[in-house]
């Protein structure tokens, strides 16, 4: 039996690993969004080693070419010299790594526990005769219509409340 | 075959990564990836359990996360342009108004 697969999710965890933890200790944020950048991608090919094709297309165009990008421009914005001198972390930091360690012993205490229900109907085989933009689309557009509906109303309200926030404030008053 | 324990292991490893960041940094801006790293940990899982079930379900909520997630983004960075134009800071513990 090969260890291919085990080696390539081996190379991939490591460096989703390492690139989020690169992403929230830079003190440059200009630093933090590119190692985003390269961590979105090794989350693209963990989609692609998991069969999910669209989901990885949809990861590079959405996270790594929209909201990355603003995240940039919102990072060059604002003042950058001003945080490169000052501190990175609240004082009370350590009281977080008791947080966040305590979360992630209970997330992978409960994650080894699962056991799995009853396999569904949409076979890796099934997947890739028909390949996986065309089955996803056939049931986003049936039974998750109206979830899809209201995923537009959300965008809308997006696009409005940022127009609205990011304007320069109205003179009548 | 690698198993799911180990996918599932992944997210919550990054989950708790963003949770210390979201809970640790000073700068607005940081803080909102911590938060977008944590909604990309969930993916993970989901994306895991949708292959492993061999059910689709967990790609339409993946889906919907994204999409979620832009607008979050959007909204999130509006809000941090009009904070740093009143305050003239992105760092959270200066801003104290509501002395909470």
């Amino acid at each position: 039996m090969s260890m291919l697969p085990q080696l390539f999710f081996g190379y991939f965890a490591f460096a989703i690993i390492v690139l989020s933890l690169l992403v929230i200790t830079r003190k440059n944020p200009v630093h933090s969004v590119m190692w985003m950048l390269l961590l979105f991608f090794h989350i693209a090919s963990m989609y692609l080693f998991l069969n999910a094709e669209f989901i990885a297309a949809i990861q590079v165009i959405v996270y790594a070419g929209a909201i990355l990008v603003l995240f940039l421009f919102v990072v060059l914005l604002l003042n950058l010299k001003e945080e490169l001198e000052s501190a990175r972390f609240v004082g009370s930091w350590p009281a977080a790594v008791l947080i966040s360690g305590g979360i992630f012993v209970g997330l992978a205490a409960s994650m080894l526990s699962v056991s799995l229900g009853p396999k569904g109907n949409f076979t890796v085989d099934l997947i890739q005769r028909v390949t996986h933009t065309k089955v996803l689309g056939q049931i986003l557009y049936t039974e998750y219509l109206f979830p899809f509906e209201i995923a537009s109303l959300v965008l809308l309200i997006a696009v409005v409340g940022a127009i609205v926030l990011a304007k320069k404030r109205m003179r009548s008053h | 075959m690698v198993p799911l324990n180990w996918y599932l292991i992944l997210s919550a490893a990054v989950f708790s990564i963003g949770v210390f960041g979201f809970l640790t940094r000073r700068n607005i801006i940081i803080m909102f990836m911590s938060l977008e790293l944590m909604l990309n940990a969930v993916n993970i899982s989901l994306v895991a359990f949708s292959h492993y079930l061999q059910d689709l379900r967990g790609h339409v909520l993946v889906f919907f996360i994204i999409t979620v997630a832009a607008a979050e983004a959007s909204i999130g960075l509006a809000i941090i342009i009009a904070l740093f134009k009143n305050k003239n800071t992105v760092h959270v513990d200066e801003m104290n108004e509501m002395k909470g």
